[in-house]
């Protein structure tokens, strides 16, 4: 049984994309912008029965300079670290004033938009507590990999050699980042939520249907979108949704699906090219040797892997007879 | 429950919530402002009160919370003390620059370090600027009626602002007092369901909390002040028509003995109880000296405190929190600064005590009217931490 059978919700085909934008054109991103492009595609697909809730950040940021607003759906910015505790209010507010009869019945969209470092550093307990407590809302992660809207600082989110202001390769320590990227979506798995997912904007389809699938399912779903950033990568601004369709054929970032707690990929990438050519495409991973690109590839692949036999193991055993 | 009735003032401010029949509770548990989410979460449990209660994972994901929720158009409540109010501090200021018509009850507890569970207002004064209207209750029956007022203050289209009711830790939160319950109806009355003017709703989508440019940023600061500022007029509307309905009378300022005093001592929170005893035998020993509680703390209320302190030779203010480094405390600093204007003006000395639960005792106001007496005779400017242990 696939991810689409086992939820109800309404799927989208390349002929039925809704033609209204939710996040009107206008806004204030960079040139090639990757995020942008992945939330304009995710309001899109979501519709205007939505109220949005931004942290601060880029998106925040290019969308909201009053008097002008790119929202075309109701939209609230607190605070950075918070996202998740708002939405977790607003949920809580709608839910009480439908049960006492001063709103319409009827499901209205909440989500939690923020990027790395908003979830995975600044705003993890918030997104924790929101998801255990199982709001009604779809949490998603934009994730440019480094602090971006600040000016290209390292988060937890930022990968294994990459080069950021705050993660710069010197003569002492020429890796750049140290770390090993956090792996946000096995947080949320963690917290036995209804659906978690992680979507690419190159495979926009796929990202648009699983954001209709988060909002279908009742409880707390999180979603976790790779968002290439040309500015902080020192990439060409036409190379993202290139850079966003490699970083999938690598198997540096799977896309994969776990509906209640049954891993499943949205697409097996069974001979991944050479994580080279998705790194010599930006400038962050410039500084690191051959040797070091292989230790990051065998690192990655092995994740991938992880991933993989997950969904193998949690394959319904007609799937599995069926390859026999 | 109407009627007069024993109660936990803790509890009798729960009861306060649920008659204004509040939408969403957020919030997280903190000594001594727990009895007041424990009871409000029974009463959610028992259904005696139709509300979400969000048990967040901490004081800045409540105040979070509860923008989001009010910002939904929900009724709105939660409460801290102390180390929680400090971390709700970066959300504080937001609430009122987005006009959100948060409650918030704050049990007053002394600031970490050394930790202390105890009373004392430093948690509040670190919020002092934050935009909230501040209000301080003096015993159980003002803690009720405050609460109720303050839904209806926040929510008043002509004020718009969050909150914040205070009242001091187990000194007043943890003490059984007789508290007159009103009839629901009357209550209804008082303070109908909150309709938002504007909220988030996707039938008519509008942006909130947006970038401030710097070309808008002061004026939109300006408005937010202004509204405060504005704020007591309809406070003081609002108090005349619970008064009308209830029959308590409620001011900006209350003064004790206050008419032919040539000293006057301030203060603010319950220990004004113990400052009326001791008024009343400094009285009988032939001192001409009175008592100004301040309730509203902000917006602060000028006209009136001055009129409160007319014709005083020496005042003498007490502060139960410390402003390191500026030999004052806040509510000291804030009189001095008010009435040095004045043509002829009072002495204004200041102390602090009271901190961190260190009792404060009717020797101390006697202690203070009578250090009041020798600076203002020896022309000194001393501000005194009273009672320390050298």
């Amino acid at each position: 049984m696939t991810a689409d059978a086992m939820i109800d919700f309404q799927k989208m085909t390349a002929k039925t994309i809704p033609a209204e934008d939710m996040l009107a054109p206008g806004h204030r991103a960079c040139q090639g912008c990757g995020e942008v492009l992945a939330l304009r595609l995710l309001m899109k697909a979501v519709g205007p029965e939505t109220i949005a809730v931004s942290a601060t950040g880029c998106m925040e940021v290019v969308s909201s300079t009053f008097p002008q607003s790119s929202w075309r759906v109701p939209w609230v910015h607190v605070a950075f670290e918070n996202a998740a505790a708002v939405a977790s209010g607003v949920e809580a507010g709608y839910k009480a004033m439908r049960r006492k009869g001063r709103i319409p019945d009827k499901r209205t969209a909440i989500l939690a938009i923020a990027g790395d470092g908003g979830t995975a550093d600044i705003g993890l307990q918030a997104l924790s507590g929101a998801l255990e407590r199982g709001h009604d809302f779809v949490y998603i992660c934009l994730d440019n990999e480094a602090y971006m809207n600040t000016g290209i600082q390292r988060s937890s989110s930022t990968p294994y050699g990459a080069m950021t202001t705050t993660s710069p390769p010197g003569k002492v320590h020429p890796l750049g980042q140290i770390t090993w990227k956090k792996n946000m979506p096995a947080i949320a798995v963690a917290h036995n939520v209804p659906y978690v997912a992680t979507a690419s904007p190159a495979y926009h389809l796929d990202m648009m249907n699983k954001i209709r699938k988060a909002v279908a399912m009742p409880g707390a779903a999180y979603l976790h979108v790779y968002a290439p950033c040309p500015t902080g990568w020192r990439m060409r601004p036409e190379l993202s949704v290139e850079s966003a369709r490699l970083v999938v054929q690598t198997q540096v970032f799977p896309l994969y699906e776990v509906v209640n707690g049954r891993y499943i990929l949205s697409r097996k990438v069974n001979k991944p090219k050479p994580l080279k050519e998705y790194l010599q495409q930006q400038g962050r991973f410039r500084h690191l040797d051959d040797k070091t690109v292989a230790e990051i590839e065998a690192r990655l692949h092995a994740e991938y892997d992880k991933i993989a036999r997950l969904a193998e193991a949690d394959a319904p055993a007609e799937e599995k007879e069926a390859k026999k | 429950m109407t009627g007069r009735t024993g109660i936990e003032v803790s509890l009798a401010l729960s009861e306060a919530v649920k008659m204004a029949n509040a939408d969403v509770i957020a919030a997280y548990p903190i000594t001594p402002q727990t009895h007041i989410v424990e009871h409000l979460s029974e009463l959610v449990a028992d259904g005696e009160l139709d509300a979400e209660f969000v048990p967040v994972e901490s004081e800045h994901s409540a105040m979070s919370a509860c923008l989001g929720s009010s910002a939904a158009g929900a009724r709105t409540f939660t409460a801290t003390s102390s180390q929680g109010l400090a971390l709700m501090h970066e959300i504080l200021y937001i609430a009122p620059a987005m006009r959100l018509p948060i409650v918030l009850a704050v049990a007053n507890r002394a600031l970490s370090a050394p930790i202390s569970i105890w009373n004392d207002h430093s948690d509040i004064m670190g919020e002092r600027d934050t935009g909230w209207i501040q209000l301080f209750a003096e015993n159980g029956q003002e803690v009720f009626d405050l609460t109720l007022q303050a839904f209806r203050i926040a929510e008043d289209p002509r004020v718009m602002l969050p909150v914040a009711v205070n009242l001091d830790g187990f000194t007043l939160s943890h003490v059984i007092e007789p508290v007159i319950f009103p009839e629901q109806k009357l209550v209804d009355q008082f303070l109908p369901v909150y309709r938002p003017q504007i909220r988030l709703d996707p039938a008519k989508p509008l942006s909130m909390g947006m970038f401030g440019i710097p070309e808008i940023y002061t004026e939109t600061k300006r408005a937010s002040e202004m509204a405060l500022m504005d704020s007591k007029a309809v406070i003081v509307k609002v108090w005349d028509e619970f008064e009308a309905l209830f029959g308590r009378k409620y001011s900006p300022i209350e003064t004790y003995k206050t008419e032919d005093a040539d000293t006057i001592l301030v203060s603010m929170g319950s220990v004004s109880e113990t400052a009326m005893t001791a008024i009343d035998e400094m009285r009988a020993d032939g001192k001409k000296v009175g008592l100004v509680r301040i309730r509203m703390w902000r917006p602060f209320p000028d006209e009136e405190f001055k009129a409160a302190v007319a014709g005083a030779r020496v005042i003498g203010v007490t502060d139960r929190s410390i402003t390191p480094g500026s030999h004052a405390g806040p509510v000291f600093m804030e009189i001095r600064s008010l009435l040095y204007a004045l043509p002829e003006r009072p002495a204004v000395f200041g102390f602090s005590l009271g901190l961190g639960g260190r009792d404060v005792t009717r020797d101390n106001y006697k202690y203070i009217y009578d250090q009041c007496q020798v600076l203002e005779d020896t022309g000194q400017d001393r501000y005194e931490m009273v009672g320390v242990m050298e």
